[in-house]
C-alpha cells in the first residue's frame, strides 16, 4: 500500500495504514481523527490530506469516489493505492458517469488528476464535469423537485423499477456537504475556474502513440506500455511515491482510465476470442504495484460486456481490488415493464477487497439498483412487492389476480436468475435465506 | 491426520510439537478457493509455519508486505521481526515488479519474465526460492524445516507464464523442498469454475494431482450468508499410492473473524442452532 509513516525518510514501504508504521494494530476506535500525540508528523500531514478520512475498520486511508451511496456501499470510500474497476453498462452511459463524479471529487478536493482515455481528449472529458452541489442551493432545488416533478431539460430515459426484499432503506437522501464526498448536478457543468485551478495530467492514446518506446517489448501492448510509464512518470516526478520528502504537502493522485481494453487501446480482447490474453492482466498487475507503493487511487471503466473471453475477466476481476458491475436496463425488455419503474438499472458490487483485514464489511444488501434524476445518482436495496402490490401498479381488478399472478410471476422468476441465488420471490417480507 | 485438524478447528491458537510437525514433512498442500476468498487459508498457514520456528519462503504476489503483516500480528506474528531475523524471506511481488518492469536489471530477478515477450519458464523464480530456503551452514540448526508458501500460483498465468511452466515450477522447487530438505510447499490455486479458464483448470488438475493434503474453500450454494462466510473442504491423498485407495475427506462450514476462523461441521452454525 501507499507508504504512509516512511512517507518523510524514504525507507522501504511498510504500508499505508494510517499510523506510525511498525507499531502494532490499534482498534479501529482509537484511530478516528488524528492522535493527539503526533508522534510521527508525517501522519498527521497525510491524515490532514484533503479529500481522505481513515476507514474506521481498518485505518486504512480512503477518498471518496464521489459518489456517496457508493462510498458507503464500498465500506467508507475507496482505499489509497487501490484500483476500483467499474464494469461498463452496456452503452456507457452510467459508466462513464460514475467516471466523471469520480474525476470531479477529485477536483473538489485538490487532489491531482490523472485522466487516460483513447476516445476522448482528457481536455474535453474536464469540460463535461458534472457541478458540485452546494448546500443551500441544493436543499431550495431539492424541495422544488419534490414538489413537482417537471423535467424540461430532463434528457434522462424512462425508469424502470424492480423490487425485491424489503430491507432497512437506506440513506437515499443528501446530507450537507462535508469534506469528504460531495454530491453533483448532473444538468450543469463544473465552473472553469475550478476545472482550470485544478492539477491534472491528461493522456490521449492517438496523440501518444507515435513516440518510440523505451522498453523492451514484452506481451503488453503498445497503449497499455506508454501508460504505464506516463503513470509511473507523474508517481515519480511529483513524489507520489514519497521520492521526495521535502515536499510540504501530500496530495492524492487520482487515476481514471477509460474505456480500458477496447479496441482503441489496440487490445483485442474485445473483438476476439483468443486475442491477447496477458496483455490487459500484466497491465493491471504492474499498475497495481504503482498504485501500492504511492500515493493514488484509481479508477478503470471496462467494457467487460465485449470481452469475449470469459477467463479473462475472471482474472481481471481477481487482479483489481473492488470491481462494481453496472448493469442499466436501457434496450432491454424490462424498460417498457411497468413493474420497473423508478430504476435506471442495477449495481453489482461484485468484489470488495480485504485490505489489511480477515474479513470486510460486507453489507447485507446485494440486490442494488440505481436511479438517475435530474441531480442525484442514487443507489437503493431493490424492494419486495407484496402481490397485492403488484396488483396496485399493474391497475388490475382482483378477479384477474390468478393470470396476473401467473405472468408476473414469471417476469419475477427471470430478474432472479439475473441476480443469482440466494434472493427470489417472495410474498411479505421473508428473508429469502435457504440455509 | 490429526495434526491438520487440529490446527484447522483452533486456527488462531496454534500449537505443536515436533512430533507432530515430523508427521507432515515433504508434502505438498494445495488451497484452493472457488467463489470466495481463500486468503485466509494463507494467512493461517504462515503463521502457523513461523509460530512453529520453520524458516519460512513466502513468494506474495498478491498483496503488499504490509498487508501480510498486520494480519499476521492479528494471528500473533510480526512478518516484520521473522525477516529481521531471517527467519523469513519475503518476495514482495507487486513492488517487485515495478522495480522490474520499468528498470533494466543487472542480475537476474525473480520476476523477470515480466519484462519479457515470450517467457519459457520460471527458472529465476525456482532460483531464488532454492537460494532463500538453502541450509544454513554454521553448524547449528536456526530453523526448523524449510516451507515453501505461494500466493498465488494462478496469477502467474495472468502474467503470461503457462500452466505447464508453473507446473514444472513447483516439480522443481518439489524436488528441491520437499524431497531434498524435507520440507513443506504451500500453495493457493483459485478454481475458475464454469469461466472456462483452461489454462487454469490444467494447473488445478495437475496439482491435485501431486497434493498430499488439499484445502478447498467454497462459496455457499445458496448464496451469500452472514453467519457462514463458506464451506472448507479437506481432502487427504497420498500421491504416490494407486487411485483406488479411498482418499479420506471432511466438510466443514466456517466464519472468518477479526483474528481467528471458526469452523463447525454443516448447519451446525451457532447462529442457526
Amino acid at each position: 500500500m501507499a507508504a504512509v509513516a516512511t512517507c518523510g525518510t524514504g525507507a522501504g514501504s511498510t504500508g499505508s495504514v494510517v499510523a506510525a508504521g511498525s507499531k502494532n494494530h490499534v482498534t479501529s476506535f482509537q484511530r478516528r481523527g488524528p492522535r493527539a500525540s503526533g508522534s510521527d508528523s508525517s501522519y498527521s500531514r497525510l491524515v490532514s490530506i484533503a479529500g481522505t478520512r481513515p476507514s474506521v475498520r481498518n485505518g486504512q486511508l480512503l477518498v471518496s469516489t464521489g459518489l456517496p451511496a457508493l462510498d458507503q456501499l464500498l465500506g467508507g470510500g475507496l482505499a489509497v493505492g487501490t484500483v476500483l474497476l467499474i464494469e461498463e453498462d452496456k452503452y456507457n452511459i452510467y459508466s462513464s458517469l460514475l467516471f466523471k463524479y469520480f474525476l470531479a471529487e477529485g477536483i473538489i478536493n485538490g487532489h491531482t488528476l490523472l485522466v487516460a482515455s483513447a476516445k476522448e481528449d482528457p481536455a474535453d472529458i474536464l469540460q463535461e464535469l458534472p457541478a458540485p452541489l452546494l448546500d443551500d442551493n441544493f436543499k431550495k432545488d431539492f424541495d422544488e423537485e419534490a414538489c413537482n416533478h417537471k423535467t424540461a431539460e430532463s434528457n434522462i430515459k424512462m425508469k424502470i423499477a424492480w423490487r425485491y426484499q424489503l430491507l432497512p432503506k437506506m440513506e437515499a437522501g443528501p446530507v450537507s456537504s462535508s469534506r469528504f464526498g460531495h454530491y453533483y448536478d448532473a444538468s450543469k457543468k463544473m465552473p472553469q475556474e475550478l476545472i482550470e485551478a485544478s492539477k491534472w495530467h491528461g493522456f490521449f492514446f492517438p496523440e501518444k502513440s507515435s513516440s518510440t518506446l523505451n522498453i523492451e517489448p514484452c506481451s503488453l501492448t503498445h497503449g497499455y506500455i506508454k501508460l504505464l510509464q506516463f503513470i509511473q512518470n507523474i508517481i515519480y516526478e511529483e513524489g507520489f511515491d514519497g521520492s521526495n520528502p521535502q515536499k510540504k504537502q501530500k496530495n492524492i493522485l487520482r487515476i481514471g482510465i477509460q474505456n480500458l481494453g477496447s479496441p482503441l487501446w489496440g487490445d483485442d480482447i474485445c473483438c476476439t476470442e483468443n486475442g491477447n490474453s496477458h496483455s490487459l492482466t500484466k497491465f493491471l498487475y504492474v499498475l497495481r504495484g504503482l498504485l501500492r507503493t504511492s500515493l493514488s487511487a484509481c479508477m478503470i471503466t471496462m467494457p467487460t460486456h465485449l470481452i469475449q473471453n470469459k477467463a479473462i475477466i475472471s482474472r481481471v476481476t481477481n487482479l483489481s481490488d473492488t470491481v462494481v458491475g453496472l448493469e442499466s436496463f436501457i434496450g432491454s425488455e424490462r424498460e417498457t415493464n411497468p413493474l420497473y419503474k423508478d430504476y435506471h438499472g442495477l449495481i453489482h458490487i461484485r468484489q470488495i477487497p480485504r485490505l489489511n483485514n480477515l474479513i470486510y464489511d460486507v453489507s447485507d444488501v446485494k440486490d442494488l439498483a440505481f436511479k438517475l434524476k435530474r441531480k442525484l445518482f442514487t443507489i437503493e436495496e431493490e424492494k419486495e412487492y407484496t402481490l397485492n402490490d403488484l396488483y396496485k401498479r399493474l391497475h388490475l381488478p382482483p378477479d384477474l389476480s390468478d393470470t396476473v399472478s401467473r405472468s408476473s410471476k414469471q417476469d419475477l422468476a427471470e430478474p432472479s436468475k439475473l441476480l443469482g441465488p440466494g434472493c427470489g420471490v417472495m410474498a411479505g417480507g421473508k428473508k429469502h435465506l435457504d440455509f | 491426520r490429526s495434526f491438520w485438524k487440529g490446527s484447522l478447528a483452533s486456527a488462531s491458537s496454534v500449537s505443536t510439537t515436533w512430533t507432530e510437525l515430523r508427521e507432515g514433512l515433504g508434502k505438498l498442500t494445495l488451497l484452493c478457493d472457488a467463489n470466495t476468498d481463500g486468503s485466509f487459508l494463507v494467512h493461517h498457514f504462515l503463521s502457523f509455519y513461523l509460530k512453529a520456528n520453520c524458516k519460512v519462503c513466502f513468494v506474495a504476489l498478491i498483496q503488499s508486505f504490509s498487508h501480510y503483516n498486520i494480519v499476521g500480528q492479528k494471528l500473533g506474528v510480526s512478518l516484520t521481526v521473522a525477516r529481521e531475523c531471517g527467519q523469513l524471506v519475503f518476495l514482495e511481488g507487486l513492488k517487485s515488479s515495478v522495480d522490474v518492469f520499468f528498470r533494466a536489471q543487472a542480475e537476474p530477478h525473480p520476476l523477470q519474465f515480466l519484462r519479457e515477450a515470450n517467457a519459457e519458464n520460471l527458472q529465476p523464480l525456482y532460483e531464488f526460492v532454492r537460494e532463500a530456503l538453502k541450509p544454513v551452514d554454521d553448524g547449528e540448526a536456526a530453523w526448523r524445516c524449510p516451507v515453501l508458501l505461494v500466493d498465488d500460483l494462478s496469477v502467474l498465468l495472468s502474467l503470461g507464464m503457462g500452466a505447464v511452466a508453473v507446473l514444472d515450477f513447483i516439480h522443481y522447487c518439489r524436488a528441491t523442498v520437499c524431497w531434498e530438505r524435507k520440507g513443506n510447499i504451500v500453495a493457493l490455486v483459485h478454481d475458475s469454475g464454469d469461466t472456462e479458464d483452461e489454462e487454469n483448470n490444467i494447473l488445478l488438475n495437475g496439482l491435485s494431482h501431486q497434493s498430499h493434503l488439499i484445502l478447498r474453500a467454497e462459496g455457499l450454494a445458496t448464496g451469500f450468508c452472514r453467519d457462514v462466510h463458506g464451506q472448507l473442504r479437506i481432502l487427504w491423498r497420498t500421491p504416490s499410492q494407486p487411485t483406488t485407495q479411498r482418499d479420506q475427506s471432511l466438510t466443514y462450514q466456517y466464519k472468518i473473524q477479526d483474528k481467528s476462523v471458526s469452523f463447525f461441521a454443516k448447519g451446525m452454525s451457532p447462529a442457526v442452532l
